[in-house]
Order: C-alpha cells, then sequence, then structure tokens
C-alpha cells in the first residue's frame, strides 16, 4: 500500500486526492494544514465579508470529503522539514511522517517589502486566509478609514469585501494602473472608474514612504489617514521546503509536465510551483485556482501511478467587482481585434494562433476563446472574423463540430 | 451515458428547444404563462449563420474543465452529469472562462446556470429532445 503525503489542503491539494482516488482507492493519504479549517474556496474570503457567502458554503469540498476519501488531516500543524534519503517530512511538534510519495502544495504568502514605520502600525492585516479574512473583519466598523496597499486582485477583492462596512477605502499602487497584471491600460481604466463611481479612491503611481501609527506619508508628498491598514502587495511562492531539501527552486519549485520536482518521489502542484505558460513558451508562476487543482489532479494520477501529463496551462482570470464582470486569458502580444461597442472586447493574435484576449461586462461564451489558446487552433481553420464578432462554434467547419456536438470520434 | 447529441443536418432552426428548455426549468406548469412577455434564458441555445442552424447544450464532458475549475465547489459531477449549486455558487463565471463550448452562461440571480439534463426537474429524456420536431437533437448512448 502505497503511502502518499500532501502538504497544503488547499486545490492543488484536494486535486491530488481527487486524482489519486481515481487510480488508487486504497494507499494511505495524510493531508498535512497549518490552517485549522476544512478545505475552503480561498478566493471566497472577500465574498464572505461580503456577505454573499458563508463559512459553511464557502467549503471547497463537503464535510464527508475526507472521510469519503479515506484521508488522515493534521490540521494546525507545519511542515518544517523534508529529508528526502529518509523520505519523511518533520512537522512543527517534532514528530515525523514517512512517504512514498510526497506532494508539496504549499501555496504562496503575502510579499511585504520592507517600508518604513511599518512596525508602528498595529492595525495591519495580510488578505490571504479565512483566518486573516475574520481577524480583518473584526477590525472593522463604520467608522473605519481603511487604506489598502496593492492595486491588484486580493487587494481589490478585498476593497469590495469590505465596502459596504466602512467609511472609506483608499487603494494605492507603485503601478499607474489598477490590475495591471491581468488588464492593458484602456480596460484599466473602466474597471478603476467603475470602482471609483462606488467609493472606491485610487493613488496610483504613487507609494507610502513612511507609515506612523495612523498615517502613511506618501512619496508624492501627500499623508492619508487611516486606522485599518491591508497589505496585498504581491505574492510569493513557498518554496523553502523543496529548496532546503535539495530541489530546484527558481521564482517557484520546478516542476515538469507531469508535476515531479528534481527531487524523486516528490511532485509540486499549484501555487508553490513555477510551470509552463503554453502561451508565451516559458515557465512562470500561474497563480490560479483552475491550474492549481488541474496540477494537483495531474500529480495525484502520478503519484498514484497512472501516467498524466498537464501541457494546458495559461494565465486566465474571471473576476468581477460590484457586477462588472471581466474575463480574460493568455498574453496580450500581436495584432489586435477591438470591439469597444458591447462591453469592453481586445483579442490579441499572431502567428495563425490566439495569443489572448480581455473580455469587459459581456463576458458570453469566453471558454471559447480561452479553448483557442489552449489548444492552439490555427486561425485560418476557423472562421476567425465571425468568431471575433461572436464567440461560438459555428466559426469551426462542420466536422469539428460533428466531433464536438455529435460525439462522434475520430 | 446517454447524452444529448446534435445532428446538425436535421435542424430547422425553430428554437422550439430554447422554449422546452425554459419552460421546464420554470416553476410554471403552463408552457404559455411560462414564457408569457419574457425574455427566456434557456441552457440550451440555437446558433445560426447563413442558412446553418444546431443547438448547443453542455456536453457533460468525461474530464470538464467547468468542474475541475470552480472555485467554490459548486459545479460537481452527479452519476456523469454536471450540476450546479447555485447556493454555493458565487457568480465568479470562471467556469464561462473554462468551457470550450459556451455552454455556462450566467442567470437572472448573477450565479451561473446550464443543462443538468433535467436530472432535476424530470426524469428521463430531456424536454429538448421531446419537443425537437425534427430529431435534430436525441438523447442517446454514443
Ligand atoms: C483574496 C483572494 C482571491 C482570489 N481570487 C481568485 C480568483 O477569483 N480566481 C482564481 O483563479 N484564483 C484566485 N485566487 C488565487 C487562489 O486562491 C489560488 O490560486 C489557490 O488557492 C491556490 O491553491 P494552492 O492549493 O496552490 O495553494 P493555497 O490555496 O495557497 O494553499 C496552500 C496551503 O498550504 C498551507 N501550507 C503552506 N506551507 C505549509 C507547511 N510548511 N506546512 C503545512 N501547511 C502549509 C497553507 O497554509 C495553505 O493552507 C485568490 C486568492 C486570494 C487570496
Amino acid at each position: 500500500m502505497i503511502k502518499y503525503v500532501i502538504i497544503g489542503n488547499s486545490a492543488a491539494a484536494i486535486g491530488a486526492v481527487e486524482g489519486i482516488r481515481q487510480v488508487d482507492k486504497k494507499g494511505e493519504i495524510t493531508i498535512i494544514s497549518n490552517e485549522s479549517h476544512h478545505t475552503y474556496s480561498r478566493p471566497l474570503i472577500s465574498y464572505l465579508l461580503l456577505g454573499k457567502t458563508d463559512e459553511q458554503r464557502m467549503k471547497y469540498r463537503p464535510d464527508d470529503f475526507y472521510e469519503k476519501n479515506n484521508c488522515k488531516t493534521l490540521f494546525s500543524k507545519t511542515v518544517t522539514n523534508i529529508d528526502s534519503k529518509k523520505k519523511t517530512v518533520t512537522l512543527d511538534d517534532n514528530t515525523s511522517i514517512s512517504y512514498d510519495k510526497l506532494l508539496v502544495s504549499t501555496g504562496s504568502s503575502p510579499f511585504v517589502p520592507p517600508m518604513d514605520g511599518l512596525d508602528s502600525v498595529k492595525n495591519k492585516f495580510s488578505f490571504m486566509t479565512l483566518d486573516e479574512a475574520k481577524a480583518l473583519d473584526s477590525a472593522l466598523t463604520s467608522d473605519s478609514k481603511v487604506l489598502i496597499v496593492g492595486a491588484g486582485l486580493i487587494g481589490l477583492k478585498c476593497a469590495e469585501g469590505i465596502h459596504a462596512k466602512v467609511a472609506n477605502i483608499t487603494v494605492i499602487d507603485l503601478a499607474p494602473n489598477i490590475l495591471s497584471s491581468i488588464l492593458d491600460t484602456q480596460g484599466s481604466a473602466i474597471v478603476q472608474k467603475h470602482l471609483e463611481s462606488k467609493g472606491v479612491v485610487f493613488k496610483l503611481g504613487d507609494s507610502v514612504q513612511k507609515f506612523t501609527e495612523k498615517t502613511a506619508l506618501l512619496k508624492s508628498g501627500g499623508t492619508i489617514d487611516f486606522d485599518v491598514l491591508v497589505l496585498a502587495v504581491g505574492v510569493r511562492p513557498n518554496t523553502q521546503l523543496v529548496k532546503d531539501a535539495g530541489g530546484e527552486v527558481n521564482r517557484g519549485i520546478v516542476i515538469n509536465e507531469r508535476m515531479e520536482t528534481s527531487i524523486p518521489d516528490i511532485y509540486s502542484a499549484g501555487d508553490c510551483t513555477e510551470g509552463m505558460d503554453i502561451s508565451i513558451g516559458q515557465n512562470r508562476i500561474l497563480a490560479l485556482l483552475p491550474n492549481a487543482y488541474m496540477q494537483g489532479e495531474c500529480a495525484g494520477k502520478n503519484m498514484a501511478g497512472e501516467a498524466c501529463v498537464f501541457d494546458k496551462a495559461i494565465p486566465m482570470n474571471a473576476i468581477g467587482f460590484f457586477g462588472l464582470h471581466i474575463i480574460t486569458a493568455g498574453t496580450y502580444d500581436g495584432e489586435v481585434y477591438e470591439d469597444l461597442h458591447d462591453g469592453y472586447k481586445k483579442l490579441f493574435y499572431k502567428d495563425d494562433l490566439l495569443k489572448g484576449y480581455i473580455l469587459i461586462e459581456n463576458i458570453k461564451k469566453a471558454g471559447i476563446y480561452t479553448s483557442l489558446i489552449r489548444e492552439k487552433t490555427p486561425l485560418s481553420t476557423i472562421d476567425f472574423t465571425l468568431i471575433c464578432e461572436n464567440p461560438g462554434l459555428m466559426a469551426f467547419g462542420r466536422e469539428v463540430r460533428e466531433e464536438k456536438l455529435g460525439g462522434l470520434k475520430r | 451515458m446517454k447524452r444529448v447529441y446534435v445532428n446538425e443536418k436535421w435542424c430547422l432552426g425553430c428554437h422550439l428547444c430554447e422554449y422546452n428548455c425554459a419552460f421546464a426549468n420554470s416553476d410554471e406548469t403552463d408552457m404559455a404563462r411560462a414564457l408569457k412577455d419574457i425574455k427566456i434564458h434557456p441552457n440550451i441555445q440555437v446558433e445560426e449563420n447563413n442558412g446553418i442552424y444546431f443547438a448547443v447544450s453542455c456536453r457533460h464532458c468525461d474530464e470538464p474543465l467547468c468542474v475541475k475549475g470552480c472555485i467554490t465547489g459548486a459545479l460537481t459531477i452527479n452519476d456523469g452529469v454536471i450540476t450546479i449549486d447555485k447556493n454555493k455558487c458565487i457568480g465568479c463565471y470562471t467556469c464561462i472562462l473554462s468551457c470550450p463550448f459556451g455552454a455556462v452562461a450566467p442567470s437572472e440571480e448573477g450565479v451561473v446556470q446550464k443543462c443538468e439534463l433535467c436530472m432535476k426537474t424530470h426524469d428521463g429524456i430531456p424536454k429538448c429532445v421531446q419537443g425537437c420536431p425534427n430529431a435534430a437533437i436525441v438523447f442517446e448512448e454514443r
């Protein structure tokens, strides 16, 4: 019987359990997490504060998940060391657990750059975990003046989540545009305007030079008074365990398309890794939940002995703020098709391939565009003009539709 | 497993499948009352262009990207049928981003809706197939 040990209890870890159990119903699975909760959907922490979900509904899998999948759980325990020779992991209570196959799905941690005076701020929070979200929530009152450092996905989801509970929110970012990792300048201006219309104040292209307990002195010279500070500057993959064990690590843990690290019998999946982004043909960190799950599932299958390859990773995001929906994927490289009448649509294509897209507001059937990127469909084989205007299966040839809709296998 | 398959050359583009779907997913017992004066949001949709018609609904994929990518766990596979727990869904639309068929859509309440082969509402043959006058969609094992 194979002994599987999984570090982490989030999307990648759950994917691995489901991957293992597709192949091996008997092996012993132990899940170790330094969080104390049943597996939950991390992205839902902002919806929890918003009141759109609750702790029961935000569980990523049902209450009986561990029981049904016959998993042993060790919560509130941190893995401090991997011994790849003895094939054991050590926990913070000094117990050690042996493994045959190990998955490192440790995710990422908030990255806080050194900032002058930050220590003097008492009411400061990150926004990555359920516990942090609850701690932030309990510090908020209807008089709270909140300063969020970072206008990326996490900072802005936090803003949306707490907006109705506080007096005002200011978001500051060094970048001149919000959501700069997923939007172009024009798209980000639309979303910014929408957030501003809800009362969120932005200070962009600016940074905090110095904090006192309740003020931020800005580089541009102004000051912002606040009583709650949220730090959402960025995240860093949790790579230390693998690094210490002698595994190859760049910015993230290096894995191949079978999710193997450079150390035998140690696999890795999710936000802690660096995998191939096929839309640019380079390795990079893709900190996204679908990617984490699919990598995890692939790792699980391989750990259980069924050969599996996951080589379809691309950056992709579906996110909304106050009812304004955004879907993006791929990279924004090449020629551009744009339609700014019904929402905001930009498609980027090059070398007969769709490379990326941005949709704001009208997001219908976006997955058809995603599949063109993922499958590297040559644009010359479809009616590209039609699909630009209207994503649908109409743009494909009849034979392709017979496969897709008629169940014909070729 | 039985699924809804499309015989494109038989499709008349009559859109009856859309109406039957909307009716099947309404709480009404009378079709006229269910559909009167409303814009329907069916889970099966006819694509049409230049005299070509065909109906698209969820394929209930064996390896469903929507389920794998669902950030909340609201989309699950039950006996092969991909179902949505509207109580868990928060309408992030990651499934819309993921589905290569365009078969998942926002509902009026904001969460997503999709074809569940009439499993929650009816037993047996999905209403879209039952009402198709030309066997352009069929419910079979292939
Ligand atoms: C506010 C917010 C909103 C988001 N919104 C979206 C979204 O809309 N769409 C999307 O695709 N993604 C979103 N993300 C990103 C998404 O949450 C991650 O991509 C996903 O959770 C990654 O899963 P993972 O399993 O790789 O890692 P994680 O979810 O980070 O889980 C790793 C787990 O391992 C534990 N761990 C780490 N080290 C150890 C150790 N040494 N010992 C024991 N346990 C350890 C951690 O505590 C953690 O519980 C969001 C993230 C945040 C914070």
